[in-house]
């Protein structure tokens, strides 16, 4: 069965402070991909390449918490644009990996990077400050934390199957309720 | 090698088991300023432990430290209280005149300025700790005076100037601290009868005097209310090679210092309800656990217990009875609230950090060293003595139904009389407020900051275990005091206390701070709420401990009763989070950039 494009409901993905580990979980639902692809219209995400909103989507995904100002920007466009915002993996529902900085003062993290780490090679001696640069966030923010959050799946990353089952509960106007086989990990 | 030496002096005084570890600790951290690794190896050796054990006991106890501390240590007590009664300018006047911040050490290595929570002194806030000699009524002048005059001579004691008032001035106590004995009740502080209360239960059999303190339906007045006579059955029906009787004196409930004045008054009336305890269970040894607070009482309470033991009172065959052997020693604790919980207070006993155990077993069937344990707060062991004295009926008939005799009231806050109150159970809270000058208060919090926050439409509620159950801590609070400030103060109290074993405490005391702040900066929104209500009833629900368990009560009791002081003008949740801001957070990446590129 196959659905017409445009009737078929807009969904949006995003990596912001992630490690894409997430996109690859849910590229892990194998087959069921080609199900998703006439379920869904996938407007926008790193698989698709569209760079802002064209339309309105029903749901998006959200991996990575907020490290930096362009995260927040982009985190915001997606709440502007998705009826339901869902954070997907331990980085976007709390920060994850990343927010391992968020002890150590801002200064000390770029120095470790840029110039003192005991791998740095830097003869500018300068830390990279092109304009261009999104500015960094005083910490990493878990995406609740700046924009409202309607459904949180854990695990680093979730597994293929939660993330589908997630989906399809959403997309079926469902509430998602995982089972607990599907968020134990040992 | 010297050093050594030392560390076998203190075994040889203390003993060569761990739970000769507290005082061995102390005894360092007193003379060196810190217990160091190198001593800390020494003392694993000696007491054949584990050096972790030993560096986990010196990390969980705020007396005790692996960093050198100075001379003499500055504790300023910052519990709401204090804060309420000028905490801020009595800190700032310490820092400037010491010319260091809290935390830290002044650079000759001569004084060390921290913080504390409740020290036990609400009612003649703010107060502190230096060294050992608890300070009263501080004021800026006061501090500076101090700051000087430690300059000068160095000795804590030589700061005592104005005696307080009753066994304060004992030669063994010496001390400025005041009962304010507001309202003596007839009974806890009634007239001593010295001895008596062994004879009464001499003259019974064992199984008798449990009947005797059931029929009295005396329950536990540390703050849960359990039915002494029903631990003590328990403990009685055990099986034990050893049984123990513990005395809990760690009152560490922020604005409760009841047992204070207790210890100081009637600690005659404390140890009678040991040795009462000990005839009734079959328990031949006492341990005392005096919180670290408290330490200054500690010479004069060893005195009151070798009186008692030239009388025949403690020791063996007690008044003549052959084979009534009982004895209590006294042991320390060194900055811990939660050493109150009884098994967290047992794990301190054995030289471990004061966490709680998991329950079942109970002490009762497995307490101190695995032994069965009946531990009993001060005041109730007080009650022991006097149902002893007056019988069964004469206690009972005060208060009411499911909670007879009375109970001791700490009170302080916005009243003029703050102090200590003998009430019977079933007094209101009206009576209370009248009583202590603290009519027109906009809100009362009954128990502590685990207890009930009670508005005024409630100042007709009882103190009982029917209604308002409480350790005795009574916190008035004027009706222009900021609820919310209290509250943060309060969280900031649990965050600090929590021992970090369970995630639910460790993570949701820090929470509910985060969330508070947000609410007190104004930056909060429905969400928050919702959050911060979903935290603290997890805390309820999910921690180890009472500790945890009720972390989160402050809040849930004031969305009860002051709802208003976090609901008021609350946002509802939009599209963006209220308590983020994007400039804010980027602001220190835009100042590491410099001015060339914004």
């Amino acid at each position: 069965m196959s659905t017409e494009a445009g009737t078929r409901p807009r969904i949006a993905t995003v990596s912001l402070a992630g490690c894409f580990g997430c996109h690859m979980s849910l590229l892990d639902i194998d087959e069921r991909i080609l199900e998703l692809a006439e379920l869904v219209e996938i407007h926008k995400s790193p698989i698709v390449d569209r760079k802002t909103f064209a339309a309105r989507c029903a749901v998006g995904l959200i991996e990575g918490g907020c490290c930096n100002a362009e995260n927040v920007e982009t985190l915001r466009a997606f709440r502007d644009h998705c009826d339901v915002l869902v954070s997907v993996g331990d980085c976007a529902t709390m920060g994850g990996i990343p927010a391992l900085r968020n002890r150590v003062p801002l200064k000390e993290c770029l120095d470790e990077a840029y110039l003192s780490g005991p791998s740095t090679v830097n003869p500018t001696g300068r830390i990279p400050d092109d304009p261009e640069l999104p500015l960094l966030l005083d910490r990493v923010y878990p995406c609740h934390e700046v924009v409202p959050i309607d459904y949180h799946v854990p695990g680093c990353p979730p597994p293929a199957d939660a993330l589908w089952a997630a989906v399809q509960a959403l997309l079926s106007g469902e509430d998602p309720v995982l089972p607990y086989a599907l968020l134990k990990y040992d | 090698m010297t050093a050594a030496t030392e560390v076998d002096r203190l075994v040889a005084t203390h003993g060569s088991e761990p739970p000769a570890l507290m005082d061995i600790a102390r005894d360092i951290q007193a003379a060196e300023g810190c217990v160091s690794p190198e001593r800390q190896r020494q003392i694993a050796e000696r007491l054949d432990m584990r050096i972790a054990e030993v560096r986990a006991f010196v990390g969980f106890y705020s007396f005790l430290t692996e960093e050198p501390q100075g001379s003499i240590v500055i504790r300023l007590c910052d519990d709401v209280v204090d804060r309420m009664k000028g905490f801020d300018r009595v800190r700032d006047a310490f820092e400037e005149a010491l010319g260091v911040s809290v935390g830290e050490t002044t650079p000759d290595g001569a004084i060390t300025l921290t913080t504390t929570p409740c020290i036990g002194l609400s009612d003649q806030a703010p107060a502190a700790l230096i060294g050992d000699v608890p300070v009263p009524f501080l004021s800026s002048d006061r501090a500076r005076d101090i700051v000087s005059s430690l300059r000068v001579h160095a000795d804590p004691t030589r700061l005592v100037t104005r005696m307080g008032d009753g066994k304060n001035r004992h030669p063994l106590v010496r001390s400025m601290v005041r009962n304010n004995l507001e309202r003596p009740g007839t009974f806890i502080f009634g007239p001593e009868y010295r001895g008596e209360a062994i004879r009464k239960a001499l003259s019974m059999t064992p199984f008798e005097v449990i009947r005797t303190i059931k029929t009295a339906r005396l329950r536990g007045r540390g703050g849960a209310g359990f039915p002494t006579g029903m631990k003590w059955e328990f403990t009685r029906v055990a099986r034990g090679a050893r049984k123990f009787i513990v005395c809990n004196a760690d009152e560490g409930e922020p604005g409760t210092f009841k047992d204070r004045v207790i210890l100081t008054e009637l600690p005659d009336r404390v140890i009678a309800g040991m040795t009462v305890a000990g005839y009734a269970l079959g328990a031949r040894e006492g341990l005392f656990y005096l919180r670290g607070e408290y330490a200054y009482l500690r010479p004069y309470l060893e005195d009151v217990l070798e009186r008692r033991r030239a009388d025949g009172l403690l020791g063996r065959d007690i008044l003549g009875k052959r084979g009534f052997d009982f004895d209590v020693e006294i042991r320390m604790g060194a900055g811990s609230y939660l050493c109150g919980e009884e098994t967290a207070l047992l794990n301190s006993c054995e030289g471990r950090p004061g966490d709680a155990r998991d329950r079942p077993p109970f002490p009762a069937e497995s307490g101190y060293l695995g032994f069965p344990t009946s531990v009993n707060n001060v005041e109730t062991l007080c009650c022991v003595a006097k149902i002893l004295e007056h019988g069964a009926a004469t206690f009972a008939e005060l208060g009411l139904q499911q909670s007879t005799g009375t109970k001791v009231l700490s009170v302080s806050g916005d009243c003029t009389r703050p102090g200590i109150y003998e009430v019977p159970f079933g007094t209101t809270l009206e009576a209370v407020l009248e009583m202590s000058g603290g009519e027109g208060a906009g809100a009362v919090l009954v128990g502590g900051p685990s207890g009930t926050w009670v508005n005024p439409e409630g100042f007709g509620r009882r103190i009982a275990f029917e209604d308002l159950a409480t350790g005795g801590a009574i916190v008035v609070f004027g009706p222009d005091r900021d609820l919310l400030v209290a509250l943060e103060g309060y969280a900031d109290f649990f965050a600090e206390e929590s021992c970090g074993y369970c995630t639910p405490c460790r993570v949701g005391t820090q929470l509910i701070q985060r969330y508070l702040q947000r609410f007190r900066e104004g930056r909060a929104d429905q969400g928050d709420l919702d959050g911060l209500l979903r935290v603290a009833r997890t805390l309820k629900t999910t921690s180890r401990c009472g500790l945890g368990q009720t972390a989160g009560n402050p809040v849930l009791t004031t969305l009860q009763s002051f709802s208003q002081v976090l609901e008021a003008g609350l946002p509802a949740v939009g599209t963006r989070r209220a308590a983020f801001d994007l400039e804010a957070s980027v602001a220190g990446a835009r100042a590491l950039r410099g001015g060339d590129h914004v």
